[in-house]
């Protein structure tokens, strides 16, 4: 086994697994993502307060009354806050899985289809990178670009890109022995046409159930960021921000430690369910698809 | 054995290249960096124009972009990952002096996980679907939640509570409790996903069925006979649990207050002190590198058919 199988299996496995979720276990977890859906584009249809408007008379109050999950420090509502907060915890996730689905797709399939020598440096690049464990890679480009939300989304589709580099260039070198490819080849289409037309489009299955399972990750490690106060600023009612804001108060108010941090596992269970559903689908069709 | 060490030579060439390309991309990350570090370094004091050219000479910062590359390489091969802006002591003696406590929090959960990981899947393999279904939900439950959360969980309810575990601090075996359970929780669900896995195939094969034809246990063949197979592939995620360790120990330090280069990292990147940061993550490259090495080796012990000369 190379350096490279072992990186990559390495990074695979957190999401290989045995786990098949019933149908209505599905089921209910899309209806919860829908619900998040509505949260993340209208806000306001379900938050009954402003997430910004303090009122220090009512702060650390507990849950119940007027206040479903209860008041911060401010007086501000906390399950508007959680609300309202979808918003930017779910655009750092989904933009950073977006740019690393992408970049990582494309710099694949160019591996492949762009000669041996861009072959060999894309790939020696991408085990460089798959050598930074962990967050570890993300850290570092905050560190240089610095906190802010951008630059959280920039960091992590960095530290996800290697993962999609991989997966995109194994799927394209399956589909390229495929018979339709051949056709088009020996039919003398153009090189760039074949690559867009045909491999790109078959390789995809897999490279989306991979980033729907990322998108999970990437929430989970946005919110880290945010927790460690890298990503979006005050007073964005990011979850992980909340979370943070909310350690000074857990002797008494525990509500501010539990909420935020439910509304990320919430999330990421249904993304995770749905995710695993996808992949036991998608088992056995196409060949790489368990990664 | 030339075979294994013709194996071992080729792999530490290749470990030795993506050290390498690690490094260089650490030292580009300190480069790209907007903004004048030694204004960052000098910090908020209105600094005169004689001090920063002084400060900018004793770092080496007006030499040419291919002498600092060649200087900051020749420096790292001695060991020496330059200074760190925020606590003005090399970033060397910083990591080694951190190392400990971290070690020691990323064994324990290590150790813990793997432990409740083991006993889950061998009580639960092959047996009723019922059950079996249940725990694995639990497992993506908490592959699904964030670990500093889970920490922030425990330290109200079991630390401000009921008073069970010291809130921060707490050097002794009380004070790893609860961060150790914290790191852990994550790696247990995957780690038992793994083992369950690997189990169910196990008891399937011959010598699950000879074991059992001898008159032996159902516990005797699943933790005798099945489990070291199913351990197997657990070896496989050593380098991504490496890599879970270290980002988890820098929320989990951070939580509760606890000494180690968790907490040094997280220091680092938000006062934006590239050395350290790039110090820390060339240190995880090279631990993360000589692992994948090692299990790779340890597969060629455990599996003699990998020694003969394919690869």
């Amino acid at each position: 086994m190379t350096l490279v199988e072992t990186a990559a299996k390495a990074t695979a496995a957190p999401s290989r697994a045995a786990f098949r979720p019933p149908p209505a276990a599905t089921l209910v977890a899309g209806l919860a993502l829908a619900l998040i859906g509505v949260a993340f584009l209208w806000p306001g249809l379900i938050a009954p307060h402003s997430p910004d408007v303090a009122d220090p008379v009512n702060a650390l109050l507990p849950p119940g009354g007027g206040h479903l999950f209860g008041t911060d420090q401010l007086g501000r509502d906390t399950f508007s806050r959680v609300i309202y907060g979808t918003r930017p915890s779910l655009t750092i996730g989904i933009g950073a899985t977006a740019l690393a689905a992408l970049a990582g797709s494309l710099l694949g399939v160019l591996a492949l289809a762009g000669g041996r020598v861009l072959d060999e440096a894309i790939m020696r690049v991408t085990d460089v990178f798959l050598a930074f464990p962990g967050l570890l890679l993300a850290l570092l480009v905050v560190a240089v670009l610095g906190p802010g939300t951008t630059n959280a989304t920039l960091a992590l589709a960095a530290s996800a890109t290697p993962g999609f580099v991989r997966l995109a260039r194994a799927q394209a070198l399956v589909v390229r022995r495929s018979d339709y490819v051949r056709a088009a080849v020996i039919l003398g289409r153009p090189r760039a046409a074949i690559v867009l037309r045909h491999i790109l489009p078959n390789a995809l299955p897999p490279l989306l159930v991979l980033a729907l399972v990322n998108v999970g990750t990437a929430i989970i490690a946005g919110s880290s960021l945010s927790f460690l106060g890298l990503g979006p600023q005050a007073p964005t009612p990011e979850w992980g921000a909340m979370l943070s804001d909310g350690r000074d108060f857990l002797s008494t108010a525990w509500h501010l430690a539990v909420f935020p941090g439910l509304a990320v596992t919430v999330t990421v269970f249904a993304i995770n369910i749905v995710g695993r559903s996808l992949q036991v689908r998608f088992e056995g069709r196409t060949p790489g698809a368990g990664l | 054995m030339p075979a294994t060490l013709r194996w071992l030579g080729r792999r530490l060439i290749l470990a030795a290249f993506v050290v390498f390309g690690a490094a260089t991309a650490a030292f580009a990350a300190m480069n790209l960096m907007p903004g004048d570090p030694v204004l960052t370094i000098l910090g908020s004091t209105n600094p005169t124009p004689a001090l920063i050219a002084q400060v900018r000479s004793d770092l080496g910062y007006d030499e040419p972009f291919a002498v600092r590359y060649a200087e900051f390489l020749g420096r790292l091969v001695h060991g020496d990952l330059g200074q760190s802006y925020q606590l003005r002591e090399p970033v060397t003696e910083v990591i080694t002096g951190q190392l400990l406590p971290t070690a020691e929090l990323a064994l324990t959960a290590f150790v813990l996980a793997l432990a409740v990981a083991a006993v889950l899947a061998v009580t639960t393999a092959g047996r009723r679907p019922a059950v079996r279904r249940v725990v694995s939900a639990l497992e993506l439950l908490t592959t699904s939640s964030p670990g500093f959360w889970i920490g922030i969980l425990l330290l109200t309810f079991l630390s401000f509570r009921i008073h069970l575990f010291p809130a921060a601090g707490g050097d002794g075996v009380n004070g790893l409790v609860l961060p150790a359970i914290t790191l852990a929780l994550g790696m247990t669900g995957v780690f038992s996903q793994v083992l369950r896995a690997g189990l169910e195939r196990a008891l399937e094969e011959p010598y699950a069925l000879t074991a059992r034809a001898r008159g032996t246990g159902e516990t005797a063949v699943r933790t005798r006979h099945a489990l070291r197979h199913a351990l197997i592939p657990v070896l496989t995620l050593s380098g991504w649990a490496l890599g879970t360790l270290l980002s988890g120990a820098v929320v989990v330090e951070t939580v509760f207050g606890r000494r180690g280069i968790g907490r040094v990292m997280a220091t680092a990147v938000i006062g934006r002190d590239v050395p350290t940061v790039t110090g820390v993550v060339i240190v995880s490259a090279v631990f993360f590198t000589l692992i994948n090495i090692l299990v790779d080796g340890l597969y060629r012990v455990i599996d003699p058919r990998l020694r003969q000369e394919k690869a």
